[in-house]
């Protein structure tokens, strides 16, 4: 990454982003009554004469789904149309069995439903806002599959259980200077998103990103098929590289359209066939315009849930929580339930705040897993802060506990039980360990004898003996005591 | 709208294209000339006085129907395929294309 940065130096970068979040609260699809719980499903299975576009079908729109895009509008600080209505966008490919998807246009009459918003959010400790160009909603098309690779491939193998859902297209302006900022916008609204209760961006497929970028001097370049938000900062880092190269050699970069390729981990150019899509859009006639009147605006603001920005300062004011602990949780709605939840059960904000964005992260990244498909649960813990807290176990044996927890899905307690961690602070039974050990290693008593510090030789004796689980300091205290009455003997 | 627009043959050619529509060299000169007939039949509509009419894009006077986000009943299957031109297994098959 410094590389990037270093090479793309001195050349101003400017990356704008069209982003494809599907509704998925929605329990059907936009335009016709199909359940949208598609994933995972037998392929067509969740088809319909609407969403298969056979004739005399009519699309009839889902009303939910208007609402939440105006959320989603207000969310992002944007403009909500007054009246506004659904184009068909023209073009063919097996993707859209109608031969037109329908979408909205902000030109030709048309209007998204929101416009000239923008999205604040933190990228290296800074404060950086992005101003969104529009939102509005569309149909998605069906899945394409290949056998094997897709340039090899005899045929195309289509499913249009995806067709039809609920789509919300967002569009920035070109306002990110770097990668990384593009992947903290991108963060900030999936955030935001879930935040309003409209998006679960953990499944498969629900948000799918185009980038642009240009460097000073050179043409715009499209990224296309990136399907994780994690690629959009490699695609893009990768365009840096590829255009700062380029340039540097006087070679002009040319406006062109590029594929992801997320296997090689480059951009291939497409090769542009004829000239640029004609998507001749026009009205969808088969809709009737959408009216979203003062009242519908106000009150769906009035409904607005707590968003992440609220929370983040709810956070610092209420658990005590210093302004960047508080940024990374709500970062992400999934890990600001959790650390609440937690909270509710623990008292204990920063022990929780600190787990969560330390070893929490770090473990999930290891089992490759999303917070909400892991098998630890807010309750789990709670009781491994409790656990630490009661001095039961030591914080070298609590990340182990979390390990297992996390991996196993035992509570801490049975695990600490299973796997005998707890510590022992029991005096009795240390005694006993302690003499064992004394007599055990003469030599070394003696040495103790004359210098107090030889004593740590003894206490990781014990520790040895008890795999680690004696309480430090009550057998340093308890190996103290002995030598002191060896020595008091002795004179 | 105002002035003559006039279609060429290649624009012509250049709709049959977006339609995946093959025409003969006696096609895209007879539609050349038609369309042309159309757009002077549109621009005699040009000459009455619009300037104080709004746009209207829909022709219809209703707006926001709706229905309820409520689940219905998808096709099975078989029936979803029934129509299809070509299937494997359960998928529509198309031809490749890239």
């Amino acid at each position: 990454m410094r590389a990037v940065e270093a090479a793309a130096e001195g050349l101003k970068v400017r990356i704008g982003l069209e982003v494809h979040c599907q509704i998925t609260s929605l329990k059907t699809k936009l335009f016709c009554s199909c359940p949208s719980d598609y994933r995972g499903k037998p392929p067509n299975s969740h088809v319909c004469p609407v969403c298969l576009g056979l004739p005399g079908s009519l699309p009839v729109l889902n009303w939910k789904a208007v609402e939440y895009a105006v959320m989603a509008a207000l969310a992002l600080n944007c403009k909500v149309s007054r009246r506004t209505l659904f184009m068909r966008k023209n073009y063919f490919y097996p993707d859209l069995p109608k031969n037109f998807q329908i979408s909205q246009y902000d030109r030709a009459g048309g209007a998204p439903i929101g416009s000239d918003g923008y999205l604040e959010f933190m990228v290296e400790k800074k404060r950086k806002t992005v101003r969104i160009r529009r939102v509005h909603l569309e149909e998605d098309p069906g899945k394409l599959s290949y056998k094997g690779a897709i340039d090899t491939s005899p045929y195309t193998l289509v499913d249009y259980n995806r067709a039809g859902i609920a789509l919300l297209e967002i569009v920035t302006e070109p306002d990110m200077e770097n990668p990384r900022e593009a992947r903290a916008f991108l963060q900030k609204l999936r955030s935001t998103l879930e935040h309003l209760g409209i998006f679960n961006g953990g499944l498969e497929g629900a948000m799918r990103c185009d980038a642009n970028i240009s460097l000073e001097g050179g043409g715009r370049v499209e990224i296309k098929n990136i399907s994780s938000f994690k690629d959009v900062e490699k695609a893009l880092s990768f365009e840096v590289v590829r255009q700062r190269d380029l340039l540097k050699k006087g070679i002009a970069v040319r406006s062109e359209t590029r594929h992801w390729d997320e296997n090689r981990r480059i951009t291939v150019s497409l090769r542009v066939k004829e000239e640029e899509q004609d998507y001749r859009y026009f009205p969808e006639p088969d809709l009737t315009p959408i009216e979203i009147s003062e009242e519908t605006i106000r009150r769906l603001q009035s409904e607005m849930p707590e968003l992440p920005d609220a929370r983040r300062e709810r956070f610092i004011r209420q658990y005590g929580l210093p302004p960047y602990d508080a940024e990374v949780l709500t970062s992400d709605r999934a890990m600001a339930d959790f650390f609440e939840d937690c909270v509710k059960l623990c008292g204990k904000p920063k022990a929780a705040a600190n787990w969560l964005m330390g070893d929490v992260l770090q473990v999930l990244y290891s089992l490759n897993q999303d917070l909400a498909e892991s098998k630890l649960t807010p309750a789990y813990l709670a009781e491994l802060i409790g656990l630490m807290d009661k001095g039961e176990i030591s914080i070298k044996i609590a990340k182990k506990v979390l390990w297992e927890t996390m991996k196993t899905g035992k509570p801490p307690s049975l695990v600490v039980e299973e796997k005998g961690w707890k510590r022992i602070a029991d005096e009795n039974k240390l005694r006993s360990i302690v003499e064992k050990v004394f007599s055990e290693n003469v030599k070394a008593v003696e040495d103790a004898l004359r210098d107090p510090k030889a004593a740590h030789y003894l206490v990781g004796k014990v520790m040895e003996a008890t795999g680690g689980m004696a309480d430090p300091e009550t057998t340093y205290r308890l190996i103290s005591e002995r030598l002191k009455a060896l020595r008091g003997s002795a004179s | 709208m105002k002035g003559e627009k006039h279609i060429s043959r290649e624009e012509v050619e250049h709709v049959a294209w977006l339609a995946r529509i093959e025409l003969s060299e006696e096609e895209k000169e007879l539609y050349t000339q038609q369309f042309n007939q159309i757009l002077a039949y549109f621009s005699k509509l040009a000459e009455l006085e619009t300037e104080d009419v709004p746009p209207e894009l829909h022709v219809v006077n209703l707006v926001n129907v709706c229905r309820e986000d409520k689940a219905g009943k998808p096709l099975s299957v078989e029936e979803a395929l029934k129509n299809a031109p070509k299937r494997r297994g359960e998928y529509f098959e198309a031809p490749r294309i890239l």
